[in-house]
């Protein structure tokens, strides 16, 4: 059974539809990736799935669990975890307080919660950092701080929306790495949003495209970006190489 | 209760809503420019109040005449108050923009109490109890002349902010900070502006509110809480919203001072401010933010 | 031992045995530190920690000192029974404001200004209440009680253990509260709502949890101000300027902090107090000076110093503050 469900979910804006009937399933332990071209309505779809909007028509489900119409905090409970697009650390607390209180979530007794965060900055090499606050620090650090923040709440499934924009190739490839171990030793369900191909095709197994809110494709990497018409509305020849 | 008394009072009480609103529009222009609530907004009425008392009182200026000098030193006031003081505390967060401003209130206040004690000081006009009889119903004629003064001025402003250069540069900076900077408008300036007009609203407001109140050091935050009120149950930021807010809140106090007691017409204020809160929260005339 | 626990019992044992050097007016002006430490460490409960600026926290100072007071004085009741119904009175009216605020998502500018809204309906309303007095003021009879420390009727050496003991357990109750999940869920919350919702954090109910915490420090606060000042006026004790006497210790000491309230106190009042002494002195306005001058005050800090005195003398003693 898929970990993530989405079906037919549509969501208006003032009249303008910025996800239009938009399904897709996510098996569990994957590595999943919405790309398209900018408001294609990527981080809505992500909105409407983390319970920050309600959805004006479909349904999500989680785990078999029925979830659109549930508060984020919610959600995130339930194990579904997500960053944002333009990060949002708690910029006057240290890092190390960042994290753990995600981990608090799971894990109410405070000094556990910042044990636990503790493995988890060592992970994505934030453990140096830990006693800076978070406002302090440089964008890809932040990224990477937005990324153990969510993690620090054990979720199921991570909803990366952007992680690695703005990064430099190195910090891409490490990045990469870092996800795939999340992925593969801890086994969290990974879905993101990316614009970076190169990580794309490095950690997708499944690719789905979004064009102006609608599906336009979905297949491996390499199929999607063989398909005309996400050659047509996104990538452009020059993308292809 | 008779039909003309109820119509007297609510003649009166949409006299001096208008005059309640003026003063609240230059709380709304500088809360929808600037993005700061001037929480010394009473306190800039009270010393207008003052300042038209003393003309009054030392030069015999009629406070009518004296808004005028008032409005104009009330903007030089708010120009410089932004330029010097405001402008560091555009970008921090909310609380620090409101402690900055109650502690000037707080100054302020004080200050009048030391100049001027806690007495109540009024202005005598020569027709200071004139009225008209428009059939059954009394309307005097001070209020009158200072609701139609401080309409004057709001059109004014409204004139100013639709057809003039700068007025649009500054609609433009509510609008859209960035874009507006980017078109290259010199925003320090027109934020500046725009404190100075807004003061200069209050100043006018403070002359004509003491040509039909007494005046005493602790109006100021009263006026303060007044304005407030009327401005959220008007729309934060809209012009229109604040007139509107004043006109309700102005018919709101003067049928509960009859209905019920004069002491207890703020209390219905405040009712009305939980009521819009909690209903309409972007106000009579406001836009919903998304 | 850690240098700040050495440090706050050195503050302790001084503070234990100071009456003994102090005569009643010097006393007294210590009553009025650890009361003012006490409300704002309240205070800085829903602001420092939770992010909710209070303007009208004279609210329910003023209710938990009116409803101690009038069980006292019309039933005879022990302010330490009535006090639980002061605390349990001010949680009610505190979650009302709660829901109404964070159901209608009423925040920031428009919460400050409902909590300034509520108190002044309070003021008006208690100005009409024959019950408890109306305008002219609530008194508690001075005579033939003193001594009864079961009915809080005492003089300022009696009133300075009671103050020094209640802002001692609102610092221990704040280190507590700091240093818990709930302590933690404020921070987040206060930093960015948002962001807290998406780590799986009840916004509301922590929001409402702060609320209720300080709301019912405050009550007590209130009833220590009436049994202390044997009197209370609508007009004074629920007007804005008291809501800003609380806040002033917390901000000039620092907002969010530990310490802060308690430091912000021990400079304010007595430069209050000396104040008063100096303007009476010169034969100004004594009162209207003093006001003044915390006004600048506040200025200045808020310019050069928004985040307080405590943060920055707090590095220079070398004492941390809220790790677990």
């Amino acid at each position: 059974m898929s970990l993530l469900r989405v079906e037919r979910v549509t969501k208006r804006f003032r009249g303008l539809v910025a996800v239009d009937a938009v399904s897709l399933e996510v098996e569990k332990g994957a590595i999943f990736a919405v790309i398209g071209p900018n408001g294609a309505g990527k981080t809505t779809l992500f909105n409407l799935i983390a319970g920050v909007y309600p959805c004006d028509d479909g349904a999500v489900y989680f785990d078999g669990a029925r979830i659109d119409g549930m508060a984020p905090e919610a959600v995130c409970a339930l194990g579904l975890a997500r960053t944002f697009q333009i990060v949002r650390p708690f910029p006057g607390l240290t890092v190390h307080e960042n994290v753990a209180i995600g981990a608090m979530l799971r894990q109410p007794k405070p000094q556990a919660a910042f044990a636990e965060a503790e493995e988890v900055l060592r992970k994505l090499d934030l453990w140096d950092r830990r006693a800076q606050t978070a406002a302090s620090l440089t964008l890809p650090d932040r990224k990477r701080l937005e990324v153990a923040r969510a993690l620090a709440t054990r979720p199921g499934l991570l909803l990366l929306d952007e992680v690695m924009a703005g990064l430099r190739p190195t910090e891409t490839d490490r990045m990469v790495e870092i996800l795939r171990m999340i992925n593969r030793e801890e086994g969290v369900t990974i879905v993101l949003i990316e614009h970076v191909m190169r990580a794309v095709m490095a950690l997708a197994e499944q690719v789905h495209v979004l064009n102006h809110g609608a599906s336009i494709a979905e297949g491996s990497p390499r199929e999607v970006t063989r398909h005309p018409q996400v050659i047509a509305s996104y990538l452009g020849a020059e993308a292809l190489g | 209760m008779t039909l003309p008394l109820v119509l007297e009072v609510l003649i009166q009480g949409m006299l001096t809503g208008l005059i309640y609103g003026l003063m609240a529009l230059g709380l709304s222009v500088i809360f929808g420019v600037v993005r700061v609530v001037n929480f010394a907004h009473g306190e800039f009425a009270v010393v207008g109040m003052y300042g038209a008392f003393i003309l009054f009182t030392t030069l015999k200026i009629d406070p009518f005449i004296a808004m005028a000098p008032l409005a104009a030193l009330f903007f030089v006031v708010g120009y410089g108050l932004q330029r010097s003081l405001v402008v560091h505390f555009i970008r921090r967060p909310d609380h620090e923009q409101f402690i900055l401003l109650v502690g000037l209130a707080i100054v302020m206040v004080n200050g009048l109490l030391m100049i001027f004690g806690p007495d109540a000081r009024h202005v005598d006009l020569p027709y200071s109890y004139d009225s008209w009889m428009l059939g059954p119903v009394l309307v005097d004629k001070v209020r009158a002349y200072a609701a139609l003064a401080a309409l004057g001025v709001a059109g004014a402003l409204f004139a100013f902010f639709r057809y003039t250069q700068t007025g649009l540069a500054i609609r433009a900076c509510a609008d859209n900070l960035t874009g507006a900077a980017v078109v290259g408008l010199d925003i320090d300036k027109l934020y500046a502006l725009t404190f100075g007009i807004g003061l200069a609203c209050v100043g006018a407001a403070g002359a004509l509110l003491v040509s039909i109140a007494d005046v005493t050091p602790m109006l100021a935050p009263a006026f303060t809480l007044l304005a407030f009120t009327i401005v959220i149950i008007g729309g934060l930021g809209s012009m229109g919203g604040a007139l509107l807010g004043g006109l309700v809140i102005g018919v709101a106090e003067a049928l509960a001072s009859i209905i019920i007691a004069p002491s207890m017409k703020t209390m219905v204020s405040f009712g009305l401010l939980v009521v819009i809160l909690a209903l309409r929260p972007q106000g009579l005339m406001g836009k919903r933010a998304a | 031992m850690r240098r700040e626990h050495f440090l706050l019992g050195l503050l302790a044992a001084v503070l234990l045995a100071l009456p003994l050097a102090l005569d009643r007016y010097q006393t007294s002006v210590l009553v009025l530190v650890f009361l003012a430490a006490y409300m704002g460490q309240a205070w800085n409960v829903m602001m420092g920690f939770a992010g909710l600026l209070s303007l009208g926290h004279a609210l329910y100072l003023g209710l938990g000192a009116y409803v101690s007071a009038a069980l006292f004085v019309h039933f005879g009741l022990s302010p330490l029974l009535g006090l639980f119904v002061a605390v349990l009175i001010c949680v009610g009216v505190a979650m009302a404001i709660g829901a109404l605020s964070f159901q209608f998502r009423i925040e920031g500018v428009y919460f400050a200004l409902l909590t300034i809204a509520f108190a002044e309906v309070a003021r008006i309303g208690f100005d009409h209440l024959k019950w408890t007095g109306g305008a002219g003021g609530f008194f508690l009879s001075v005579a033939g009680s003193q001594g009864q420390w079961w009915n809080l009727r005492g003089g300022p050496l009696f009133f300075y253990y009671v103050s020094l003991a209640m802002a001692a357990a609102a610092f221990a109750l704040c280190v507590a509260l700091r240093r818990s999940k709930l302590g933690y869920q404020w921070l987040a919350v206060r930093e960015d709502a948002e962001a807290a919702r998406a780590v799986g954090i009840d916004v509301t109910r922590a929001r409402m949890s702060a609320v209720v915490v300080s709301a019912a420090m405050s009550a007590l606060g209130g009833v220590a101000h009436v049994f202390y000042y044997n009197n209370v006026f609508s007009a004074q004790i629920f007007d804005m300027s008291r809501s800003i006497d609380i806040m002033l210790a917390p901000i000039i000491g620092g907002i969010g902090t530990l310490f802060g309230p308690i430091l912000g106190a021990f400079i304010l009042i007595p430069l209050g107090e000396a104040l008063i002494h100096a303007t009476q002195a010169l034969g100004i306005n004594a009162p209207g000076a003093k006001a003044v001058f915390f006004g600048l005050a506040l200025m200045i800090i808020i310019f050069l110093a928004p985040s307080g005195i405590w943060p920055s003398l707090r590095k220079r003693l070398g004492i941390g503050e809220g790790k677990p």
